[in-house]
């Protein structure tokens, strides 16, 4: 029993990180195309059919370009940064729950990595030490822009931060668990009547200010000032070349990937979709079914991500502090309180 | 030995040797980093007793707020070897003499406890955030609140030397 | 002081209510705006699978006509090379000998006729100022090289192909005009 358990649970790590690593890729190539659309251009389309092939491609060209490292960096630090960024972003998706428990010869597995007591604990974590690839890479370059970009992804990461803690704090006050399956589950059903019972339509004030800060922690515009091609040169990666680039810059998808799934499972639901219970009653069909929906949310965020970069130009630093700092610590708070009220309203009602 | 065992040990060497090398490196920067390396073989301490709660609490503050900040005002320094002050030799012997008492205190400390009446079959569950929750909202709920007092009067405090004074100006 | 046109905003320093401060709507409406662009028909061309239609007075690559014997119409009156604003046109002239009644259409031909494609700015004037029709240009585009010397087209390259006659009633018409 505990030997198929760890079985499964080694395949689904796999494949977890196959995932995560082919969504990323096909990020690209949708951040290319969505970005080629919303301009009024076509975008890529000559590799293969409609440029499906262009990840290949891309990978291909970040391989056999030249391998520079400056003469006068860290070498060691500036070889580990990449990795840093790579691992802390993969790392992640460990404790994502893809799908409701699937039923193998008798036995309900369920479909998630690692379903520990922490949950999204564990990923406020591994956000807050994914910043350490991008400061280490930026130092070690030697390089000023680079340093420029190192120390504003620290400070904007630091301070958006505390205000993601605190949205999510409302979450985990309303579920009354850590555990992002305890927080799925806890979305079930339907809310006043009509509504799917989704954090998303209890808790506005929260998800946007989420939302907010998972753009700033994923360094994605309108927040990306630690690369800021047009005031930095390239920012913290503005030394690095063939793959230690690639690998910088698909960090930063996965990471677009992990925060649209984290997104999707606490506001949105995770795999739920209303209703679908009245129909389909087999575990392992309403497990597709939910992947399918989870997937379905998570694409349609890694969209939004790209709608709204083409959409917003970029902050300016002190724009970007005054948000984090005066705007949304104070919501968030007065979101976290107004929350709890109401928490104990109810159980006096 | 169980696989337990083993990485207990293994995480004690490597925090014990970078705590070490915090020390001796001589770049700033390399200090931090190897500081980094200890939080986190802590924290995989923590996980070897089952506490998740405090192993998470470890990596978000210590190792991704804290260090964060360290490494961001270090970086900021001009860390040429010329601009390194010289420190003096009596400096140098308060410091030693400083060092050393600090060390006896602690080691009488740890004598000074004695028996501490640990309990032979400690509860695994206690480091689970519901566990700890309740304790620390029951049991100890003053010394909780105090801190978070003493927290905030930090961060007044903190505010009121970083403002400016825009009195004198007006 | 009024406006000549209505399409200037009044523009004002006045504190902004805290709803427009937070510009949820005019993010909202940039929002909806790249979406429409986004089911609009595009602009760009698929560009080596489909090309634009040229205009049929397109300014291209030169070429010196043959008449419909096969004799070049260019007399080296040097009278392109003086109207070329960049002047990117030298020539040489020479005498027809007996026996090239063929090859050129009068007693006066030339002998080497040269065009700076690097100098030159497409402007046309050269065939304004032929009297023989005998310069014209065409849609065709100059090819890219890495050497310099491959943009001085010499008579082998302007001078029409007997196998490939170039279509200029057009350009002529437009000439009349």
């Amino acid at each position: 029993m505990t030997d198929s358990i760890l079985l499964f649970k080694f395949v689904l790590a796999i494949v977890t990180f196959a995932i995560s690593l082919g969504v990323a890729a096909y990020a690209t190539y949708g951040e290319r195309k969505i970005a080629g659309l919303f301009q009024d251009r076509l975008g890529p389309n000559n590799a293969g059919p409609w440029g499906l092939l262009q990840p290949l491609a891309d990978g291909g060209k970040m391989f056999f370009k030249e391998d520079f490292i400056p003469a006068a960096s860290e070498k060691f630090l500036f070889i580990l940064a990449p990795g840093i960024a790579m691992f802390t972003a993969l790392m992640t998706s460990a404790i994502i729950p893809w799908t409701s428990p699937i039923l193998i010869s008798g036995a309900l597995y369920q479909v998630q990595v690692a379903d520990i007591d922490i949950g999204i604990l564990y990923s406020l974590g591994f956000v807050s030490i994914g910043v350490y690839g991008i400061m280490i890479g930026g130092w070690a370059s030697n390089n000023k822009y680079s340093l420029m970009g190192a120390i504003r992804a620290s400070s904007q990461m630091i301070s958006y931060e505390l205000a993601m803690g605190l949205a999510l704090l409302a979450v985990i006050m309303m579920s009354g668990s850590l555990s992002l399956n305890d927080i799925v589950a806890a979305q079930k059903g339907s809310f006043l009547g009509f509504l799917p019972n989704w954090n998303v339509f209890k808790q506005p004030v929260g998800f946007l200010i989420f939302l907010i800060c998972a753009f700033a922690e994923t360094n994605r515009a309108p927040f990306d000032l630690p690369e800021c091609e047009t005031e930095l040169v390239g920012g913290y990666h503005t030394e690095y070349s063939s793959m230690k680039l690639g690998l910088f810059l698909f960090s930063e998808y996965i990471n677009m990937f992990i925060s649209s799934a984290i997104i999707a499972t606490v506001y949105f639901g995770g795999y739920n979709l209303p209703l679908i219970g009245r129909f389909v009653t087999d575990p392992n069909a309403l497990a597709a079914i939910g992947f399918a929906v989870f997937f379905a949310k998570i694409l349609f965020f890694i969209f939004f991500y790209m709608w709204i970069r083409w959409t917003l130009p970029r902050f300016r630093y002190d724009q970007l502090m005054h948000l984090g700092w005066k705007s949304l610590i104070p919501i968030a708070i007065i979101n976290l309180l107004v929350t709890g009220a109401v928490l104990i309203l109810k159980d006096y009602l | 030995m169980g696989v337990s065992e083993i990485l207990a040990y293994a995480l004690g060497i490597i925090s014990v040797a970078s705590a070490l090398l915090v020390v001796f490196s001589k770049n700033p920067i390399h200090s931090v980093l190897y500081l980094i390396i200890t939080f986190f073989s802590i924290a995989g301490q923590y996980v070897l007793l089952n506490a998740q709660f405090l192993f998470i609490v470890q990596i978000i503050v210590y190792s991704g707020a804290i260090m964060v900040l360290f490494l961001f005002v270090l970086m900021l320094l001009n860390l040429n070897k010329d601009t390194e002050p010289q420190k003096s030799n009596l400096f140098k012997f308060i410091s030693i003499i400083t060092a050393c008492s600090l060390f006896i205190s602690m080691i009488a400390m740890v004598k000074g406890v004695g028996n501490l009446n640990l309990p032979s079959e400690p509860d695994s569950q206690i480091g689970l955030v519901k566990n700890l929750g309740m304790v620390l909202f029951s049991k100890y709920v003053i010394p909780f609140e105090l801190s978070s007092v003493l927290f905030i009067s930090g961060m007044v405090g903190a505010v009121m030397i970083g403002k400016k004074e825009t009195h004198d100006i007006n | 002081m009024q406006s000549l046109t209505n399409r200037s905003k009044v523009v004002s320093n006045k504190q902004m209510s805290f709803a427009e401060r937070t510009y949820l709507i005019p993010i909202i409406k940039g929002m909806m705006i790249t979406l429409k662009h986004l089911f609009k028909k595009k602009v760009t061309l698929d560009y080596p699978k489909m090309t634009r239609p040229m205009a049929p007075v397109y300014r291209g690559k030169h070429i010196l006509k043959r008449d419909l014997n096969g004799a070049e119409n260019c007399t080296a009156c040097g009278l392109c090379a003086v109207a070329c604003p960049a002047e990117a046109i030298t020539m040489v002239a020479a005498e027809r000998k007996k026996g090239e009644e063929k090859l050129y259409k009068e007693e006066k031909y030339a002998a080497i006729y040269e065009i700076n494609m690097l100098r030159c700015i497409f402007c046309g004037l050269c065939e304004e100022a032929c009297p023989k029709e005998a310069i014209f240009l065409t849609d065709e585009i100059v090819k890219p090289s890495d050497l310099r010397e491959n943009f001085i087209y010499g008579k082998e390259l302007l001078v029409e192909k007997m196998d490939h006659r170039y279509d200029i009633t057009k350009r002529q018409k437009h000439l009349i005009k």
